[in-house]
C-alpha cells in the first residue's frame, strides 16, 4: 500500500490505528472512579503526545540514519513556534499558513546551522549545534524582544492586524482554526461510565503526524536513506569511494530540521503562545531522550519514545502520597510505610529522577531502545534467533 | 582604564570557574577517552558538600537557659551548637563562620569518592562504545545527580555566606591611582581567583613533577605502551577521574558564597565549561585554562554599556560565537596537539 512493503504497510496500520482510537485507548478507566485522573485521554496530553512524536521522528532521520547526534534541535522547534505564531499575528488564525510558514523558516533556520555544523562530525558537531541552540535562546530571551516577546513569550492579541481574517467582533478572542473548524471544537462521548473526548485539533495532529510517519517511512526504505546509513556505518570509506557526504547529511539535517518547524508550527496551533524556554537546550535534551528511549534508528521507535515519555510524566507526575497509601493499603502497616518511603521519590515531583534513571537503564543495557526491548522479549518466546533484518536496530551511531 | 581593569578582574572569577571545571572534564578526556557530561553535576555536588557541611557544624541541641526569660517570663530555650561544647563558644562561632573553607576538607574525600565510585560502577563500561553513547549515559546520570540533590535539598538556592572577614570589597581603584571606589572587588572572589590559581598550580606540579604524573602522562600520550610495561594504567586513570571530580567539587565548593547553590547550577555551567574544553582544545590542560580565563575575561567585556552600544546582546553569545568560530578555523583548539580529535 502507498508503495510501501507488507511489512512497513503493517507498521503504518499499527501507527495509524493507534493514533485514530488514542481517545480510547487512552481512557481506560472509568468516569469517577478512583484511577480516573490517570485517564491520559483529554485533547492537551493527546495533542502533545503526537507532536512530540512528529518531532522524534524528525531527529530520528538524522541521528537514527546518519549517526549524527544533535544537541540543539529545540532551536528549530523554537523557530518553527515563532514563524507560526507571527503568520496568526499578521495573516490569519487559520492554521495552515502557521504551519507552512513555521516548516519552511525552520528548514532554512536548519540549513544555515546544518551548513557550518556539519563541517565537523562527533561530539564537536554535538557541541556545535548546542552552541547555536544555546545562542538563540540567548537572543530570543533577550535582545530579539521586540521579535520574540522575550520573558513574555507571544501570543495573539485582539488588536493585531490579521489581514485576511477582518476584524474581530467585540469580546471575540482570536482563536486557531483550520477554515472556521476551531482547534478546540469535538464532542464528547458517553458510552456506560465511559467518557471519551474526540478533538478537531488532535486529530489534525494526528493526521500530520502519519503523514510525517509516512514519508518518514519512505526516506528510510530510499537509495537516499541508504546513503544516510552508510554516512553512519562508515564515513571515511564513504569519501575514498569518491562521494560526497555533505550533501546527504545536509539534506538529513534539513528534513529532520523542517520536521521540528512542523512540530513547532503544531504547537502554536493547538495552544496558541510561546515562550523561549522551549529553545533551552534540555528541550532538545528531551527528544534526544525519547528516540534513545524508543529506539534510534527504528522506523516507529521514536514515536513510541515519545508517546512514552509524555504518556508516563503525565502519570507519574500525577501520583501523590495519598495515591500511594491507597495503593499500598493492604499492607501491614509497617511495610506499607517502608514501600511509600521507598517509592516516594520516584514519582510526584520526582518524575525527572524516574526519567533519568529509566534512560541511563536504556543506555546501558538496550542501546536500541523499547523495540529491541521488544524484539529480545519476542526472541525469547520464540526460543530462537531472530532473522538477521532486526539487527540494525542495535547499532550503534558512527562517528 | 579603569573600566578595563574591572572588566578584567570582573572575567577573572567567572574565568576561574571555567578553567577549575574545564581542567577536570579535559582531564578525563585526556586520559580515559571519555566526554563526561555530568561533570556540571560533580560542580553542583561540590557546592552542596558546602551546604551539608555547615548544616553539620550547626547541629545545635536545646538547653533551657535560666538566666534568661521569654516573654511569657518562663525560663528561654536556647539552640547550642555542639560545636559549642567541644571548642567553647567563641572557636565554635568562628569554626562556624569559616564553614565554607573548612569544608574542603570534607569535600576533598567525599568527591574522589563519588569519582571512583562514577568510574568503577559506569563509565569503565563506555571506553569501547561510541562518544554519543558516553554523552548520553553521562547526560542521564547528570540528570539523575541533579534530580537526587532536589530530592534532599529542594529547589531553592541555599545561601552559604563566606567568613565575615571576606564580606567587604577590596577597592582597586585607591591603591592604582584612580578615584576611590572606581574599581572595587569583592574580598572573596579574590579569594576565588587565587583559590583556583593553587588548585590549578597543584594539578600541573602533581603531573609534572611526580612519579606517578610522569606515569599518567605517558598513559595520555601512549595507554597501550605503558600498559605493555606492565604498569596497571587503568588504576591510574581511575585516581585521576576522582582527582577531576574533586577539583570540580573544589570549584564548587569556593563557588558556593558566590552563588548560592541550587541544583541546577551544574547544568548552567555545564554547557558553557565543554565550549571551554573545545576551545582550548580537547585533552589539553594548559588550553583549558587558558581558555577558561580569556573567556571568563572575554564575557564580562563583552557585557560593558560601551560594547552593548554597538552590539546588543553580544554578551549572551560571545562565547559561543569564539566557540563557533574556533571549530571552524581551528578545530584541535588553541592549544590541542595535533591529530587528536581533528575531524
Amino acid at each position: 500500500m502507498f508503495g510501501l512493503n507488507k511489512k512497513d504497510t503493517g507498521i503504518l496500520l499499527v501507527v495509524a490505528f493507534l493514533a485514530l482510537a488514542a481517545p480510547f485507548i487512552l481512557n481506560p478507566f472509568p468516569e469517577g472512579s478512583a484511577m480516573a485522573q490517570f485517564n491520559a485521554g483529554y485533547p492537551d496530553l493527546m495533542q502533545r503526545l503526537v507532536i512530540f512524536g512528529i518531532f522524534a521522528i524528525g531527529f530520528n532521520i538524522l541521528f537514527g540514519l546518519t549517526g549524527y547526534l544533535s544537541f540543539g534541535h529545540a532551536a528549530f522547534l523554537g523557530v518553527g513556534s515563532y514563524a507560526a505564531i507571527w503568520m496568526m499575528k499578521l495573516l490569519t488564525m487559520n492554521v495552515v499558513p502557521a504551519i507552512i510558514v513555521s516548516v519552511l523558516f525552520a528548514g532554512l533556520f536548519s540549513l544555515l546551522v546544518g551548513w557550518i555544523s556539519l563541517r565537523r562530525s562527533g561530539i564537536y558537531f554535538s557541541i556545535l549545534t548546542l552552541a547555536f541552540a544555546q545562542m538563540s535562546y540567548a537572543l530570543a530571551y533577550s535582545v530579539l524582544t521586540p521579535i520574540t516577546g522575550g520573558e513574555t513569550g507571544l501570543q495573539p492579541k485582539y488588536d493585531d492586524p490579521r489581514i485576511l481574517d477582518g476584524t474581530l467582533e467585540a469580546g471575540q478572542s482570536p482563536r486557531a482554526n483550520l477554515f472556521g473548524l476551531e482547534m478546540n471544537d469535538g464532542f464528547e462521548l458517553a458510552m456506560g461510565n465511559w467518557v471519551f473526548t474526540f478533538n478537531a485539533g488532535y486529530y489534525i495532529a494526528a493526521v500530520v503526524m502519519l503523514i510525517a510517519f509516512y514519508l518518514s517511512i519512505r526516506i528510510f526504505r530510499s537509495p537516499f536513506g541508504m546513503m544516510l546509513r552508510a554516512v553512519k556505518s562508515n564515513q571515511q570509506r564513504m569519501n575514498y569511494t569518491g562521494l560526497n557526504t555533505k550533501p546527504y547529511t545536509l539534506a538529513a539535517f534539513v528534513i529532520s530540521g523542517m520536521y521540528a518547524g512542523l512540530a513547532g508550527g503544531l504547537l502554536v496551533a493547538m495552544d496558541t503562545q510561546v515562550g523561549a524556554e522551549r529553545m533551552f537546550w534540555t528541550a532538545s535534551g528531551e527528544v534526544v531522550l525519547m528516540t534513545i528511549l524508543g529506539g534510534a534508528g527504528t522506523l516507529i521507535g521514536p514515536v513510541l519514545g515519545a508517546g512514552f515519555i509524555k504518556y508516563m510524566e503525565n502519570i507519574v507526575s500525577k501520583i501523590n502520597k495519598s495515591v500511594l497509601e491507597q495503593w499500598f493499603a493492604f499492607m501491614p502497616d509497617g511495610i506499607e510505610d517502608v514501600m511509600i518511603a521507598l517509592v516516594y521519590p520516584f514519582v510526584g515531583k520526582g518524575w525527572h529522577l524516574t526519567l533519568g534513571l529509566l534512560f541511563m537503564l536504556v543506555v546501558i543495557f538496550l542501546p536500541g531502545g523499547l523495540v529491541e526491548g521488544g524484539q529480545r522479549i519476542a526472541k525469547m518466546f520464540r526460543g530462537k534467533k531472530a532473522s538477521d533484518d532486526t539487527t540494525d536496530a542495535s547499532k550503534t551511531p558512527a562517528e | 582604564m579603569d573600566a578595563i581593569i574591572l572588566q578584567i578582574l570582573n572575567g577573572l572569577d567567572k574565568g576561574s570557574a571555567y578553567a577549575l571545571i574545564a581542567l577536570g572534564l579535559t582531564l578525563i578526556f585526556g586520559t580515559l577517552g571519555v566526554v563526561n557530561f555530568a561533570h556540571g553535576a560533580l560542580f553542583m555536588i561540590g557546592a552542596f558538600c558546602a551546604v551539608t557541611f555547615s548544616k553539620m557544624l550547626s547541629f545545635s541541641h536545646t538547653i533551657i537557659d535560666e538566666t534568661q526569660k521569654d516573654f511569657l517570663g518562663n525560663p528561654l530555650k536556647v539552640d547550642v551548637p555542639y560545636i559549642h561544647d567541644l571548642f567553647g563558644q567563641a572557636t565554635g562561632n568562628a569554626i562556624i563562620d569559616w564553614a565554607v573553607p573548612l569544608s574542603i576538607l570534607f569535600t576533598i574525600p567525599v568527591m574522589i569518592g563519588i569519582g571512583f565510585v562514577m568510574e568503577r560502577g559506569l563509565i569503565k563500561h563506555f571506553y569501547k562504545r561510541p562518544h554519543a553513547d558516553q554523552i548520553l549515559v553521562t547526560f542521564g546520570l547528570a540528570i539523575v545527580l541533579q534530580e537526587v540533590i532536589k530530592y534532599f535539598y529542594g529547589a531553592n538556592p541555599i545561601p552559604t555566606p563566606a567568613p565575615a572577614v571576606f564580606a567587604g570589597s577590596f577597592d582597586f581603584g585607591a591603591m592604582l591611582g584612580f578615584d576611590a571606589n572606581s574599581i572595587i572587588y569583592p574580598y572573596w572572589r579574590l579569594v576565588y581567583f587565587a583559590f583556583s590559581a593553587l588548585i590549578i598550580g597543584a594539578v600541573f606540579a602533581f603531573l609534572q613533577f611526580t612519579t606517578f604524573g610522569m606515569v599518567v602522562r605517558a598513559g595520555m600520550a601512549d595507554r597501550e605502551t605503558v600498559g605493555l610495561l606492565g604498569i596497571n594504567i587503568d588504576k591510574r586513570f581511575t585516581i585521576m577521574f576522582g582527582i577531576a571530580a574533586a577539583v570540580a567539587g573544589l570549584a564548587g565548593v569556593m563557588y558556593a558564597p558566590i552563588n548560592s547553590p541550587n541544583y541546577h547550577m551544574g547544568m548552567d555551567f555545564l554547557v558553557l565549561s565543554f565550549v571551554v574544553v573545545v576551545v582550548g582544545g580537547m585533552g589539553s590542560l594548559p588550553g583549558a585554562v587558558l581558555a577558561g580565563f580569556l573567556l571568563g575575561i572575554l564575557e564580562s567585556f563583552a557585557s560593558m554599556a560601551a560594547v552593548l552600544e554597538i552590539i546588543p546582546g553580544i554578551n549572551q553569545i560571545i562565547i559561543y560565537l569564539v566557540a563557533i568560530i574556533i571549530l571552524l578555523t581551528r578545530p584541535r583548539g588553541l592549544m590541542g596537539r595535533k591529530g587528536v580529535m581533528e575531524e
